[in-house]
């Protein structure tokens, strides 16, 4: 499964930061591009660098019985997931691709999970380790490949979605889950306003239920697990089967449903899971239990209003996709957190060569 | 500032009974659950609200007074021993559970709150707080997020990282700092992740909004015994090769078997090598599936004996035994020494030979109890601490057994934290450049090293020897806590 000479690779990266970090020159972490759609421009791009990270590929260690794997960043995500899947297991987050060439080190750098991750978690809550190299080029390991690991401080997490702004990741280890006996997606029509609370309460309940999306007045979710507990949990909740379940999850995390074609701009909100109807002028998409709702419009949007009313609903709203390159992307950070990420910033990449600006232009 | 400046200051804000600093009242305060290291502090401060935190650390801040925080007192590391020329910050008074949201599933609670206080204050709704540390009637919930607490049932439900969404962070020079959200995920990086765990290094949490999860409708647990340890350990791998996340998967060795029964009775096989107890929870058609699945892996891997709970008080009766494991090592021996190393199941076999090993050679018995599930290992080392050398012996035998956690690809300490016992240890376990991270993400925090100063990350200068936790007989603080 290994290629050979990993350290050579490896050798490779650390000197082209190093050489970077000398010129003070910006480097642009990149793997198979699938999500360059996503954050915020780096400063200069135009003339920065790009850190190719695909070479370093391939699944280390993985033995099912342990629900672990360690697999170098440079490997497709595709491939991981189809050796999890021999084995009857997955990555329980259900990561977005956004196109074929997605590897692992960006489904981690960006932090993006699926339509499991209400139910199941999100990619931080299966990290347990990285392997990474610092703006100096160092070559640091934190967490391990063991489930409960308290040992110094999680920098594994933190590494997670932070977008490259803080390293580059070699290695990341995962814990995974067994794929569950059984799927079944049901629907049923309701108003916007009845099927957030109908999602609030079912997760309120012991249910089985793995997937939520509202869209133009339908309520289309997922129950996963045992057969038995699968039945039971169908005949409690109603709804019509639906066939091509497999395939709708997939349109919705990989955004080739319908909802998401031809916008201007597409936000993300994400917000607590009991916010009433959002008024915003367009269409929306209401995932994770009402938690997560998409909102695109093909009309100038207001960022402030939009920012200021997941604000109100104890959340935060990205611009996903956007046309204006120039746009900012992530929520504004109150000053105070804001300091703590520069020094961090600081600390892991000083010469800050490593992705500046893909996340906030201080960092 | 000398002492009794720092009191005239602090009694400006505080009334006179929350500022300490008469020896007698000091005692309290001199130690945690790990009573081996003692230290009075040399004030002791109780807020009840986050200005006067904020206030306090503001002032500390400005004179370059060291802080160490406390909540209830119950770890098992030393990570909240008191500092000799610092404020011991006790955040026991701020126990107010705000808010319970039951459609969200969410409660906003003080850090003083006790664990199973959060779970009792969601009983009407269905709901509990998941994480369950075995000391989780005494142990507060700011204490859980410093020490990222886990539980037996942590496997299926994760551990508090999993389980909060929001802190109220004061910082040494009193800012607050909201880190978290009510959704899912909140921009930047993930301070919650890092605040989590960091054993009061970084700030002082004063408010934590925790998850809220269902109440399983059923849970069932299978007891199987094994006349060999390797066949328990493929047992546990089977049941996960096979699908099966369980709500808990306990295993113990022989040693701890007989010291248990003796102690509770639960009905063990002591003709066992290892008793595992898997549990199931879950809605009831699940619940029922799942037992008889486990009951044909227990039977395939090997069980010499399988018994199925049939009702709450046989579940709790095969439960019992594996929840005393700790008093009955306190019971069958003067002194005990525990170890909280992580390792991949898969080496677990070899390890327990290692550790059998070492006991032959140091002449000293051990008692094995394993979260089997997630590779959380307790070794417990019996030992007579008046007999002289044999603490040392002791203290030997604990670090070659953590030697071993590394080199089998674990980790020094699963739960526990590393605190002020296992500080040594982080030298073996880290690389020194990565050793300097953990400092520049404290100084990320902390500049001046203020908060809780010696815990958790040794400096380059102290990774030299090696140390470990000990309980002596009448001195182990809360010993009437479940320990597992």
């Amino acid at each position: 499964m290994i290629d050979p000479r990993p350290s050579d690779i490896i050798d490779h990266f650390a000197d082209i930061i190093r050489a970077a970090a000398g010129h003070k020159s910006p480097l642009r972490i990149r793997s198979g591009g699938s999500k360059d759609f996503y954050g915020s421009r780096i400063a200069g791009q135009k003339d920065c660098r790009i850190l190719d990270a695909t070479a370093y590929a391939g699944i280390v260690d993985y033995e099912p019985t342990e629900l672990v794997v360690t697999v170098r960043a440079g490997t497709l995500l595709t491939e991981l997931e189809m050796e999890l899947r021999k084995h009857d297991q997955m990555l329980a987050f259900e990561p977005p691709h956004f196109g074929s060439a997605a590897t692992l080190g960006g489904c981690v750098a960006t932090g993006l999970s699926g339509p499991r991750r209400a139910f199941a978690g999100a990619v931080r809550d299966f990290v347990l380790g990285v392997r990474m190299l610092d703006g100096r080029g160092d070559d640091l390991s934190f967490g391990g490949q063991v489930m409960k690991n308290v040992a110094g401080y999680d920098v594994s997490r933190l590494m997670t979605g932070s977008m490259g702004t803080l390293g580059l990741l070699l290695e990341v280890s995962l814990k995974v889950l067994p794929l569950p006996a059984m799927e079944m997606t049901l629907r049923m029509s309701m108003k916007e306003a009845e099927a957030i609370s109908k999602m609030n309460l079912w997760a309120g309940k012991p249910l089985p239920v793995s997937a939520t999306c509202f869209c133009n007045d339908e309520l289309t979710f997922r129950l996963s697990g045992a057969e038995p507990a699968v039945r039971a949990a169908h005949a409690k909740l109603g709804g019509e089967e639906i066939v091509e379940g497999v395939s709708f999850w997939e349109s919705v995390r990989e955004q080739t449903h319908a909802f998401f074609q031809s916008q201007k701009s597409l936000w993300r909100l994400s917000i607590k899971s009991t916010t009433p109807p959002l008024s915003l002028p367009g269409k929306q998409l209401i995932e994770w239990g009402g938690a997560l709702r998409w909102y695109a419009s093909d009309a100038d949007v207001d960022a402030k209003a939009v920012r200021g009313g997941a604000a109100n609903a104890g959340g935060h709203a990205t611009l996903f996709r956007s046309p204006d390159l120039c746009a900012t992307v992530f929520h504004p950070l109150a000053p105070e957190v804001m300091k703590i990420h520069q020094r961090l910033k600081e600390k892991f990449d000083p010469m800050g060569i490593l992705n500046p600006g893909r996340m906030y232009p201080e960092l | 500032m000398n002492s009794f400046e720092l009191v005239t200051k602090l009694r400006t804000f505080l009334p006179t009974e929350a500022v300490l600093h008469e020896t007698e009242d000091l005692r309290p305060y001199e130690c945690d659950g790990l009573s081996a290291y003692r230290q009075t502090p040399m004030i002791v401060a109780l807020p009840q609200t986050e200005n006067e935190v904020a206030e306090i650390l503001r002032i500390c801040h400005a004179a370059k007074i060291p802080v160490v925080a406390r909540g209830a007192g119950t770890g098992l590391s030393g990570g909240a021993l008191p500092h000799a020329e610092g404020v011991l910050l006790s955040l026991a008074k701020l126990k107010r559970i705000l808010d319970v949201d039951p459609a969200a599933r969410t409660a906003r609670v003080q850090p003083g709150v006790r664990n199973l206080a959060i779970s009792e204050a969601a009983v009407p709704y269905g709901l509990y707080y998941a994480p369950d540390p075995s000391s989780q009637i005494a142990c507060s919930i700011g204490g859980n997020v410093a020490e990222n607490s886990g539980g037996v049932h942590c496997l299926k439900y994760g551990l508090t990282v999993h389980n909060i969404l929001k802190l109220r962070v004061v910082t040494i020079d009193g800012k607050i700092l909201e880190i978290g959200g009510e959704g899912m995920d909140s921009p930047g990086y993930d301070l919650l992740a890092l605040m989590t765990g960091s054993e009061g290094m970084l700030g002082v949490v004063t408010e934590v909004t925790v998850k809220l999860t269902p109440r399983p409708e059923k849970a069932q647990v299978v007891m199987a015994a094994f006349d060999d340890i390797r066949k328990a350990g493929d047992a546990v791998a089977n049941v996960i090769g096979a699908g099966i996340i369980p709500a808990g998967m306990e295993m113990m060795d022989k040693i701890t078997t007989h010291a248990v029964e003796e102690y509770v009775h639960a009905g063990y096989n002591l003709d066992a090598a290892a008793i595992l107890l898997c549990e199931s929870d879950g809605a009831v058609e699940e619940v029922a599936e799942e037992i008889q699945r486990i009951n044909e892996i227990m039977n395939k891997s090997g069980a010499a004996e399988i018994r199925t709970s049939h009702d709450e008080a046989e579940r709790l009766r095969f439960w019992a035994g594996r929840k005393a494991a700790f008093p009955a090592a306190g019971r069958v021996s003067p002194d005990y020494y525990c170890m909280d190393g992580t390792i991949p199941r898969k080496r677990l076999a070899n390890v327990l030979s290692g550790i059998e090993a070492l006991s032959a050679e140091y002449g000293l018995r051990c008692m094995n109890v394993f979260h089997a599930g997630d590779g959380n290992l307790h070794p417990l080392i019996l030992y007579d601490a008046n007999r002289p050398g044999e603490l040392e012996l002791t203290e030997e035998f604990g670090a070659k057994i953590l030697q071993m956690c590394i080199e089998a690809g674990g980790t020094i300490t699963g739960e526990h934290g590393v605190g002020i016992e296992k500080i040594n240890q982080m030298c073996s376990q880290f690389k020194t450049k990565e050793l300097e991270t953990f400092h520049a993400v404290k100084a990320a925090f902390d500049p001046d090293g203020l908060l809780n100063p010696g815990k958790a990350v040794p400096t380059l200068r102290r990774c030299a020897e090696h140390g470990a936790m000990h309980v002596h007989r009448g001195e182990e603080k809360f010993a009437e806590l479940p320990r597992f």
